[in-house]
């Protein structure tokens, strides 16, 4: 089974990085970006075909490691086609 | 009286710090590999600085999940004495042995210098050759060490006196501008409630010798072996 997390940084964090990729943005014209926030994503082949299961193992890798929930939220997807 | 320095994949400033211990200081000093599952009874731990894993996922994080971090963390449970200089700290704060997190620095640079330290803390093991409101001189190299806690957070490490060293100017102010990282109220470096586990992004071992323009972190290093080998004396 497929399946995606991303994990992004906390709405009350700063999020210099993504201040710096709008900048950019902006830079080249793209006046119409309000807010941007830099994160990452994690596309994981899980062995299990239950999706209760996944779900339940993938909320566990975030907690423990794919985020740092201090500074960082996530989303977990596991979309039926899966991903190309 | 033994002391240990973790070597990681990635870490780069493990043989400073044990040069300090060894020969500058003379004391039984040890590697303690990435895989080990025991810090081999050393009482004083160093987790030094550098780029473990290449900073994969996020700064500390693999280290954190690391055999010899389990070893490290019963070494703390227990009291023993455990440093965390730069990415050691990192790698503390994502072990969960210090509250908090180092973002990317505010200019978004990395960011070495010598800077000047204000001492909060006299009374630690590791701090107690200082006095409060000295203002030590310890560079700092770092592109992730703007320290980050909730407010609550950090009032309750303000209030419980964990904030051990502060970003400040050379006569002890606290101005934005010497402020490099960005840290939450120019938090440079912090201790667990215990006192046992101190954390900090400046490079003590950096400033250990005269040839390096300060030996202002020796004194750390001298605190530590000379509070290990007074408990050490009372055990016995």
């Amino acid at each position: 089974m497929k399946a995606r997390v991303t994990v992004f940084p906390r709405p009350e964090v700063l999020d210099p990085q993504g201040k710096a990729i709008k900048g950019a943005l902006e830079r080249l014209g793209f006046t119409a970006v309000s807010d941007l926030r830099a994160g990452k994503s994690f596309d994981l082949e899980l062995t299990t075909a239950d999706r209760g299961e996944a779900e339940r193992q993938l909320k566990e890798m975030c907690e423990k490691l794919l985020a740092n929930t201090l500074v960082e939220r996530y989303e977990i997807e596991l979309p039926a086609e899966g991903w190309r | 009286m033994k002391c240990g320095v973790v070597l990681l994949p990635g870490s780069n400033c493990d043989h400073d710090v044990y040069h300090v211990l060894k020969h500058t200081l003379g004391q039984e000093t040890v590697f303690l590999w990435h895989e080990n599952e025991s810090v081999e009874a050393c009482d004083l731990v160093v987790v030094p600085g550098g780029f473990s894993y290449g900073d994969y996922l996020r700064s500390g994080a693999l280290a954190a999940r690391s055999p010899v971090l389990a070893a490290v963390r019963r070494h703390a449970d227990a009291g023993g004495l455990v440093l965390g200089i730069c990415n050691g700290f990192q790698i503390l704060c994502e072990a969960g042995l210090l509250p908090g997190a180092l973002l990317r620095n505010r200019s978004l640079r990395f960011e070495h210098r010598d800077v000047c330290l204000r001492v909060e803390r006299d009374d630690l093991a590791f701090t107690r050759r200082y006095r409060k409101g000295q203002v030590l001189s310890i560079p700092i190299a770092h592109m992730d060490g703007n320290y980050f806690g909730t407010e609550a957070a950090l009032d309750e490490l303000e209030a419980a006196g964990r904030v051990v060293f502060r970003y400040a100017s050379p006569d002890g102010g606290l101005d934005d501008a010497w402020n490099w990282n960005g840290s939450a109220r120019a938090i440079a470096g912090i201790v667990n409630a215990g006192g046992n586990v101190l954390g900090m992004m400046p490079h003590p071992e950096r400033a250990s010798d005269p040839l390096l323009g300060s030996t202002d972190g020796l004194a750390l290093f001298e605190a530590a072996v000379e509070s290990l080998k007074e408990s050490l004396e009372v055990a016995r």
